[in-house]
């Protein structure tokens, strides 16, 4: 049975070029120019999904983004996976491999359909919060369940083969939506010379007019449309993007546009010759001007029953047959409030298929289609509306009934129709999705029945996306709004004319308001009646949230669910609105509407990732070094966005040395000869000025007064609440120059926090900021031998009288000119090289040629941490947190009390709050067991035998085994730690052990700094 | 993403080039040494949040480098104006209410769920409501 | 300003010296030349790069005097000397990038700090610290639409501009000196990053990288 609902002509397809695609495992035929809904439909498939509550039989419903049920997952291959597509918007492709999202085992056979039989009747709407809520605890085994029932598809668990791109786009004006008012609008902005880009989500331009029944200029209204992208395809200053939704509206006329690249051709994005090309792109753009030209969506009618395969959108009948040459079904009744709808009955008997009877909802309809159905002789019942649809895997009839729609209910006796297939149409919504984005309230008009756009700035609405729809306005509405988008860009918008073209004349009778469809029993008991199919909200469940108290339309949606997820509203947040409405006697604007958000459809995370992925994830900073560590084998650590070397595994009779290991030898070599950092990473900041002196002294918390040239000082930062924010060395260069380092981390933000306090509160001192921290290459020579390395390589005097401890010289290091600085951070005799960082290879490999009778050992950052550590020299943001002061730290000595200048922190460190004597202190723990090494942010308490919750006293910031010491010891911070030196603290671990632990001082090696002294 | 005017390179640029800063205008205490600590707690930690007119304090960190002053609207995200640090803001909450009044706007009351609604609190206060609920 | 410790860093014999972007060539090597390759990339690696800052009035009788070039004082420009070996930049109302070639940069210095005295100003060599990477090419600009927010269109970029703007996560100079040429200058720690980014945005339309 192959495409049994393909008419024999008609249609924007290629029938010559038949398509193979598969749906759950099944194989079929298609035409180039389906989309895979239409080619679904032509092979006669009624049922594609399960629906995700309730486990209903689900067909399609629509032809465009607004489909509820038609939601796939696509791929041949794991790594292809894609959930989330709606079928009435991906083309047909050669291959193509389609299953439902829904259904298990199949959708068919269905066997959650049985749960959701009985479960029907137990899931009403809050039925999650009411039932799986409590106790809280079995949330985890129920969901289980729920999951494997519902759900929308499924992410791939292989790695996605293709690439995804970005780009950047700015523009005078972006129109999105390429139907009749799109193309005016833009094809006049064109014209006047502004930059523009028009998208349209659908696989071909021209919206509403690829199944439009009316003449332009005397000629099917499809030929409009190529001359119009033909002329704007040929100028220079249009972007034109098919396959692109606009999917979110952000602020200051920021629109993402995801245009599908490859999409519609496989899978994966095929090879264009040898290059790569994306599969698609993300146009990230910003537009002066924004038209918004999305057009309208159809409303179904809510009736009961109404979800049975086979009931459909009037507008996707006409668009199935008319575009795609499908007729999905033989015996139609239409159920329509307007006239438009009635081309949904001309199309089907064009096609040579039955329309059994146009039910109307108007007493008199009076307009050009309506006359026509008569003349054609297809039945019109008049003051009546299709109540229930009969049928279980597919429509098999209607019951159709005269009512009262303002009294809400049936009015006289109720006549069944056979049929397969019911249309509705309740009239239209104009799509203000991405309007709603920027978070601007839409305004209902009464007498289109719908809401339109609120006021953007930036924003111009067009045709049916305001509310006008017969096609001669549409255009010149088109054509205006584009000349006055023009103009709003700052461009002259004059060179249009004679652009407005011929449109048949067409008279439309008035539409009538109807949204639920009263049915002889009260909505609690009728069958039911959807209103949101995607998420299976029923008129019933929207009457019960109102009568259990739910009154904002925000609260009901929560509620109920409508409008949740993928669906964003299309098809049933009006008439949703409209049924919370009629039970809190209320009218529809003062019900409002829910909010719209971004995304308008599903976007893959590829899309949204863009190339931000994988090695380019986040940017990798490189040392001048880099290679050198790379080919010493070393391994890395991510300091902020720095790959630092964290150790160098040497590999000893055949085996690669842990990490505990590597870092015991790394230590003992620093400690008893000499070892090599790379601590090119840290920030450094220039600085010049007649006051640079000054403005130091009030951003440090210790003096600067006095430095003199030649020499170094640490430094210690607050921010003005006291808090330790930075540390660092700042070195004096000349009476007006220095150069300041930072951490690793601080780099940036210390650079910015220099410039605050400059240009906001004293811009009137003379200083300035530049940093260098890339200009040169750091390396720390250190250990008892560091002085006869350096010696080798150097014209500077090293003797110990002249460059003592924290002094600074310039001169040469292996004949590249080169500022050291005697400053150690790991309690040994160091030297720290600076060299322009093009040479630092050069530098850094002489200091190894020479070295290699010391043993010079490079050491990574572990290393590093273990020998500050056992100096008790803290590293911010690991020993502190922004909650711990200078004073915390025991570091009164690197505080200015009595410098003139308020400096940035000191008033704080008076506050009560910094006074307290429980304030958690820095000190140091010994744990009583020496093989043991406590665990980093391990709590401490005075009292393990206390009950639980226990008061905890502190935590343990940095701990580490001590080769040097031969025992573990740590860092940490513990309430009043600096008066309980010697005092037995205790540290509960999560396996129930308790470790014990003596507070002691920080500075657990050489406390009278002898060894870096030297 | 804001598109912001930066008054220092004198031309639009994208969000991601700023850094936001918080409210503006916070001066430091001339003599912090003189301040009470709760005038210093004040300076330290207590910022305003108003629903309309903000002035912030922002950063073009990936550009000029230069802080400047943000005014804007906190429900509708428009920048009101930019201004270099140092000058004064032309457009205020005072400013833009004067000229809401002139021009007869009707100043929002927050939570309408659509333009010309009741708001939310006002229709469920009514006592026709209050009936049809029972 | 006085009392400023000038240091010239660039050795005096030749010590061996490895540009920014000396361990990217390293590691992948370049892309094969490409016939039609939609976009050429090359490094213009040792120049000499200076931050200049002050005030403009200042600053540009400085420049005139020594480098010939009349300080770009409006935002986001770019001025060059004839050869067009030398430029200055407008980075911030009182900071711009001067770059000359290789070398030159230390007495240049000296020179700008003879004819300033005792003005209120600052120079820093950076020369280490960055590097230029040029682009050519048919899709250099399209190439450049997905690295950077900043508009390229000629309108709104033409010859002589200057900005520093967002290049994919890592922030770059991105100046436009000649009709078909753009400029990067790249922070050294960032150049490996933005080189790989550039070859992968650059893939589908075909890349070059002249050595």
């Amino acid at each position: 049975m192959s495409q049994v609902n393909r008419l024999s002509q008609g249609g924007r397809i290629d029938r010559s070029r038949q398509l193979h695609f598969t749906f759950n495992g099944k194989p079929y035929v298609g035409y180039a120019g389906d989309t895979l809904a239409s080619a679904l439909l032509a092979n006669g498939i009624d049922i594609v999904n399960r629906s995700f509550k309730y486990s209903r039989p689900r067909g399609i419903v629509a032809a465009g983004a607004e489909e509820p049920n038609a939601i796939v997952q696509l791929g041949s291959s794991e790594a292809t996976q894609v959930p989330n597509v709606r079928a009435t918007q991906q083309a047909l492709y050669e291959g193509l491999t389609a299953r439902s999202t829904n259904g298990w085992p199949n959708v068919q056979r269905d066997l959650m359909g049985m749960v959701g039989k009985l479960s029907g009747t137990f899931m009403p709407p809050g039925f999650y919060y009411k039932t799986f809520m409590a106790p809280a605890s079995l949330w985890m085994t129920y969901e289980k369940y729920i999951r494997k029932s519902a759900g929308l598809g499924r992410s791939p668990t292989e790695p996605d083969p293709d690439s995804y791109d970005h780009i950047n786009q700015h523009c005078d004006v972006l129109v999105i939506g390429a139907g009749p008012a799109g193309l005016a609008a833009a094809v006049t902005a064109a014209r006047n010379g502004a930059r523009v880009i028009l998208c349209d989500e659908q696989e071909e331009m021209g919206g509403s007019l690829l199944d439009s029944r009316e003449l332009i200029d005397d000629s099917p209204a499809v030929q409009w449309v190529d001359r119009v992208i033909d002329e704007l395809a040929a100028m220079d200053n249009v972007t034109l993007l098919p396959r692109t939704t606009a999917n979110g509206y952000h602020d200051h006329n920021f629109v993402t546009l995801h245009e599908r690249c490859t999409e519609h051709l496989a899978d994966s994005a095929p090879a264009s010759g040898s290059r790569r090309q994306a599969r698609s792109r993300m146009h990230r753009v910003r537009a002066s001007q924004v038209v918004l030209a999305t057009g309208a969506h159809e409303r179904p009618l809510v009736y009961a029953n109404n979800d049975v395969p086979g009931n459909l959108l009037a507008g996707a009948v006409s668009t199935y047959i008319r575009r795609y040459g499908v007729a999905p079904g033989q015996k139609l009744v239409l159920s329509a409030t307007n006239d438009h709808a009635y081309r949904a009955a001309l199309d089907w008997r064009e096609a040579g298929r039955e329309v059994v009877a146009i039910v109307d909802a108007r007493a008199n309809p009076q307009g050009d289609l309506v006359a026509k159905a008569r003349t054609l002789g297809i039945p019109i019942i008049t003051e009546s509306a299709v109540i229930e649809a009969k049928g279980a895997e597919r429509v098999s009839g209607a019951r159709v009934a005269k009512i009262d729609a303002t009294r809400f209910t049936v009015a006289g006796e109720v006549e069944e129709l056979a049929c397969d297939t019911i249309a509705s149409s309740g009239g239209y919504s104009p799509v203000i999705h991405l309007s709603s984005h920027t978070g601007t309230r839409p305004t209902w008009r009464d007498d289109i029945l719908g809401f339109v756009p609120g006021e953007v700035k930036g924003l111009t609405s067009v045709g049916g996306a305001r509310g006008v729809y017969p096609l001669d306005d549409v255009i010149r509405d088109g054509i205006d709004g584009g000349r006055q988008a023009t103009q709003a860009a700052g461009l002259d918008a004059n060179a249009v004319t004679g652009l407005v073209p011929q449109v048949s004349a067409r008279e439309d009778g008035a539409a009538c308001a109807l949204y639920q469809v009263p049915h002889l029993k009260p909505s609690m008991r009728a069958p039911k009646q959807f209103v949101d199919l995607q998420n299976d909200v029923t008129a019933a469940g929207i009457e019960l949230a109102t009568r259990e108290g739910f009154e904002s339309i925000e609260h009901v949606k929560r509620y109920t669910a409508m409008g949740f997820g993928t669906d964003q509203g299309k098809l049933g947040n009006i008439n949703g609105m409209a049924i919370a409405a009629r039970c809190l006697h209320r009218s529809i604007p003062e019900v409002g509407t829910t909010v719209f958000r971004p995304n308008y459809t599903p976007v893959t995370f590829g899309a949204i990732v863009g190339r931000h992925c994988r090695d380019l994830f986040d940017p990798e900073r490189y040392t001048a070094l880099h290679q050198w560590h790379v080919e010493q084998g070393a391994e890395f650590e991510d300091v902020g966005q720095w790959k630092r070397p964290w150790y160098f595994p040497r590999t000893v009779n055949g085996k690669k040395e842990t990490l505990h290991e590597a870092v015991a030898r790394e230590c003992l070599a620093v400690r008893e000869r000499v070892g090599i950092l790379d601590a090119s990473t840290l920030g450094k900041i220039d600085i010049q000025g007649a006051d640079a002196r000054e403005f130091l002294g009030r951003v440090y918390t210790n003096k600067w007064a006095k430095l003199a040239p030649g020499r170094v000082r640490y430094g210690l930062m607050c921010k003005d609440d006291g808090m330790l924010m930075d540390d660092g060395t700042t070195s004096c260069l000349g009476e007006n120059h220095f150069l300041m380092t930072t951490t690793t981390g601080g780099a940036a933000g210390v650079m910015e926090w220099l410039e605050l306090w400059h240009q906001t509160e004293w811009p009137e001192l003379d200083v300035y900021f530049t940093s260098v921290t890339d200009h040169w290459a750091t390396m720390t020579v250190t250990g008892p031998d560091a002085r006869k390395l350096l010696a080798e390589l150097t014209d500077i005097d090293l003797d110990k009288e002249q460059f003592k401890f924290m002094d600074w010289r310039e001169g040469t290091v292996a004949g590249v000119p080169a500022r050291v600085f005697r400053i150690s951070f790991t309690g040994e005799l160091a030297y720290e090289i600076n060299v322009q960082a093009n040479y630092a290879m050069h530098v850094w490999t002489a200091l190894f040629k020479h070295g290699e009778k010391y043993d010079l050992t490079p050491y990574g950052t572990e290393t590093m941490h273990v020998l500050r550590a056992e100096k008790g020299l803290i590293i911010v943001g690991q020993d502190t947190d922004g909650s711990v002061t200078p004073e915390d730290l025991g570091m009164q000595w690197a505080i200015g009390y009595d410098k003139p200048y308020s400096w940035i922190g000191k008033r704080a460190l008076s506050r009560s709050d910094t006074r307290r004597t429980d304030r958690k202190q820095f000190v140091g723990l010994k744990p009583k067991d020496p093989k043991v090494v406590l665990e980093e942010g391990a709590q401490i308490v005075f009292d393990p035998n206390q009950s639980i919750p226990m008061s905890m006293v502190g935590h343990v910031t940095s701990s580490y085994y001590s080769p040097t010491l031969g025992h573990g010891f740590a860092l940490a911070v513990v309430k009043g730690g600096h008066e309980r030196m010697g005092e037995t603290v205790y540290l509960p671990m999560v396996d129930g052990k308790v470790h014990e632990a003596e507070i002691v001082s920080p500075v657990f090696l050489d406390p009278k700094g002898e060894r870096q002294n030297v | 993403m804001f598109h912001i005017y930066c008054p220092y390179c004198e031309e639009h640029r994208e969000e991601e080039e700023f850094h936001p800063k918080g409210q503006a205008h916070i001066q430091r205490p001339a003599d912090p040494e003189a301040c009470s600590d709760e005038a210093w707690g004040d300076y330290l930690f207590f910022r305003d949040n108003p629903r309309g007119v903000h002035h912030e304090l922002w950063v073009h960190a990936v550009g000029c480098r230069k802080f400047f002053n943000i005014t804007r609207h906190t429900v509708s995200y428009e920048i009101l104006e930019t201004y270099k640090m140092g000058e004064a803001p032309t457009v205020t909450a005072k400013s833009v209410s004067e000229k809401d009044k002139q021009a007869g706007v009707q100043a929002a009351t927050g939570g309408w769920q659509t333009v010309g609604a009741r708001p939310e609190s006002e229709a469920l206060n009514d006592a026709s409501n209050q009936g049809a609920r029972v | 300003m006085s009392d400023v410790k000038e240091f010239d860093t660039r050795p005096a014999g030749s010590p061996s010296a490895e540009s920014p972007l000396a361990w990217s060539f390293h590691r992948r090597g370049t892309p094969p030349r490409e016939a039609g390759a939609g976009v050429t990339l090359r490094e213009k690696a040792f120049l000499g790069h200076m931050v200049l800052r002050g005030g403009a009035i200042v600053l540009d009788e400085a420049v005139r005097e020594v480098l010939g070039i009349t300080l770009p004082a409006r935002p986001n420009t770019l001025a060059l000397d004839d050869s067009g070996e030398r430029s200055i930049q407008w980075l911030s109302p009182d900071e711009w990038l001067v770059i000359v070639p290789g070398g030159e940069e230390f007495a240049l210095e000296g020179r700008l700090r003879e004819v300033l005295g005792q003005a209120h100003y600052s120079i820093v060599n950076v020369s280490g610290g960055q590097t230029v990477l040029t682009l050519r090419g048919e899709k250099a600009r399209e190439t450049l639409m997905k690295s950077t927010p900043y508009d390229v269109h000629p309108q709104a970029f033409p010859v002589g501009k200057g900005v520093t703007t967002v290049f994919a996560k890592a922030t770059v100079i991105l100046r436009r000196p000649t009709e078909d040429t753009w400029e990067l200058v790249l922070r050294r720690s960032f150049a490996d990053y933005c080189y790989r980014w550039l070859l992968d945005a650059a893939a589908e339309y075909g890349v070059t990288v002249e050595r």
